[in-house]
């Protein structure tokens, strides 16, 4: 008798082929560049010239510089662009975290057209092209003509010029609208898998409904938030797109790490400083990746 | 008493739906609005006579149509069809191939991913497809948008593979069909729902990536849809406000219709929270 779960659909050989385009992409896309930036941010690499057909081993010159201490809390340099993302990134991560329970909760064991088009409209913020949304949330901000300063004014506030006067405000608002849906699908996933006895029972002993959410719904939905916030964490610290909106201007006043590194790197084209600032993102980001995989670990959770 | 405080409730429930609604509804407003108005500004007004003037003035735009009809298209679908064909033969070789740690495997990979993400590895993707001579081709972005792409793909391939009765390969095989007859017409009608999610989700990702593009192509006869509408309203000097609002429009359609599809066929479901 052969066992079941012995019979090979696939030989090892077919699987091996069947797999091996997918390998190669990943060790040419996402392994090797991994690696190759970490050696290009010793050297002095640029794109024409001569430290480009043989860049020079420079040692930790790269790095001293992003790190010197003179110099790198000005505005422009690789200090002032961490200290914006982590305003940027904190804001961000509250707000889109705000905003997705709040939207979760609002429409907690409800269905109907207006839950229908809310999810829509928010969902759609998020998986339209962000060229056209930066396009579309630049008219929305316009200090004249701008939507924002219309509505303001009916309350005689304003108007402001949003992108010159408040721009890292601005491209945190940009953000959140844009992220919010991330947050809110998971905590709506969440929240529905709390079984409704629970939420019975407390309402049956009248707990009132910020004491169900606080004492009931929260602790329940938890290990879900933290994931949530890891992993919005991590996004937003790499996101490129407020870019469109403000280019890292006016003055690098929203120059976040991501827009600086490409100021450095394809502005100047001095790669092996634009490496050393890739290099230490990739840490803090395996650094958050470490932590989701640890807190996931820790809850228990069957690596699917 | 009672009653005065389920009438708050309600009210206090709606004004709340109203603002939130409204942050997510009024910023899109204008992109809806000004393609279809003759002088169209930067503030939402409703078009006296609606006119479709504007799209023809985007159509005679020979940079525009190329952008949006030939170079999204070609760059969008073919990472689409590289990242769908290789996402689906690697899931179903790690769903039925004996592979210890395969799913950690899987699992750290995305998590990888999101690691080497277009921000941080800008500076080695470009030398590497400088290297490899494909700078300023089609070629190059469909690559590294399909190795960016790919372990998310292969993840939500996995759902679906992971599903299906191995019993039908099995009697196929007693039956004496060979491998690729197995393949072609037993697993490929049973994955498709999953490919064709795959696909669009491929798809729209490039549609609308911006970054990749941007970096590795130089001339504007390559330049995909995204680099186009920026390099509009950045670029152009006093920008044409109606031209880039109904080229913005056009451009927004392709993602917006295929999530209604995918919305009306499969719901959109949340695949393993993972969106990159």
């Amino acid at each position: 008798m052969v066992r079941r779960d012995q019979v090979a659909l696939l030989s090892g050989r077919m699987g091996l082929a069947f797999l091996s385009p997918a390998l190669i992409f990943i060790i040419l896309f996402l392994l090797f560049p991994f690696l190759w930036v970490v050696v290009i941010s010793f050297t002095d690499r640029t794109l024409l010239g001569a430290s480009a057909v043989s860049p020079e081993f420079v040692g930790l010159k790269n790095y001293l510089a992003l790190f010197n201490p003179e110099r790198w809390m000005r505005r422009g340099e690789f200090g002032y662009s961490l200290y914006l993302t982590l305003i940027f990134v904190a804001s961000c991560v509250a707000g889109q975290m705000g905003l997705g329970i709040t939207l979760s909760l609002l429409f907690f064991h409800r269905e109907g057209v207006l839950k229908e088009v809310m999810y829509t409209l928010v969902t759609l913020a998020w998986i339209l092209p962000e060229a056209a949304m930066a396009f579309t949330w630049s008219a929305f901000f316009d200090r004249d003509a701008g939507t924002l300063n219309t509505i303001l004014g009916w309350f005689g506030l304003g108007p402001y010029d949003w992108l010159l006067d408040y721009p890292l405000l601005s491209i945190i608002i940009f953000n959140i609208w844009r992220g919010t849906a991330f947050s809110m699908l998971l905590m709506s996933a969440a929240l529905g898998s709390i079984r409704p006895s629970y939420i019975e029972t407390a309402m049956v002993a009248g707990a009132s409904p910020w004491q169900r959410f606080r004492d009931i719904m929260f602790p329940l939905v938890r290990p879900q938030f933290l994931t949530g916030i890891v992993l919005i964490t991590l996004w937003t610290f790499n996101v490129f797109s407020p870019f469109l909106l403000t280019q890292g201007g006016p003055a690098f006043q929203t120059e976040i790490v991501a827009i600086h590194t490409y100021r450095v790197a394809f502005r100047f084209y001095e790669f092996g400083r634009g490496s050393a600032i890739a290099v230490v993102v990739m840490l803090v980001n395996l650094l958050l990746a470490s932590v989701y995989l640890l807190s996931q670990r820790r809850q228990g959770v069957r690596f699917r | 008493m009672r009653l005065v405080r389920y009438v708050l409730a309600r009210i206090g429930f709606y004004v709340l739906v109203a603002v939130v609604g409204s942050f997510f509804a009024l910023p899109l407003l204008w992109l809806f609005t000004a393609p279809f108005h003759p002088q169209a500004t930067l503030s939402v007004q409703l078009p006296a006579q609606p006119t479709l003037a504007n799209f023809a003035a985007v159509f005679r735009n020979t940079f525009a149509v190329r952008a949006l009809l030939q170079n999204s298209v070609i760059q969008a679908g073919g990472a689409m069809v590289a990242t769908t064909l290789v996402a689906s033969l690697a899931a179903y070789a790690l769903a039925r191939v004996r592979l210890p740690g395969r799913d950690v495997l899987v699992y750290v990979l995305i998590l990888f991913s999101s690691v080497v993400t277009g921000t941080a590895a800008m500076v080695p993707i470009f030398l590497l497809i400088y290297n490899l001579g494909l700078i300023d081709s089609h070629l190059g972005v469909i690559m590294v948008f399909t190795g960016g792409l790919l372990p998310t793909a292969i993840f939500i391939m996995r759902d679906f593979v992971a599903g299906l009765p191995r019993s039908l390969e099995e009697s196929a095989m007693v039956a004496g069909a060979g491998s690729w007859q197995i393949l072609r017409q037993i697993v490929l009608p049973q994955v498709r729902p999953g490919m064709m999610v795959v696909a669009v989700w491929a798809f729209v990702n490039v549609w609308g990536g911006f970054l990749i593009p941007f970096i590795l192509l130089r001339s504007p006869d390559k330049m995909p849809a995204s680099a186009a509408t920026y390099s509009f309203y950045t670029e152009a000097g006093t920008p044409v406000i109606t031209l880039i609002a109904a080229y913005a429009l056009l451009y927004v359609i392709p993602a917006l219709a295929l999530y209604l599809f995918v919305n009306w066929r499969y719901g959109f479901k949340f695949f393993g929270g993972i969106k990159s």
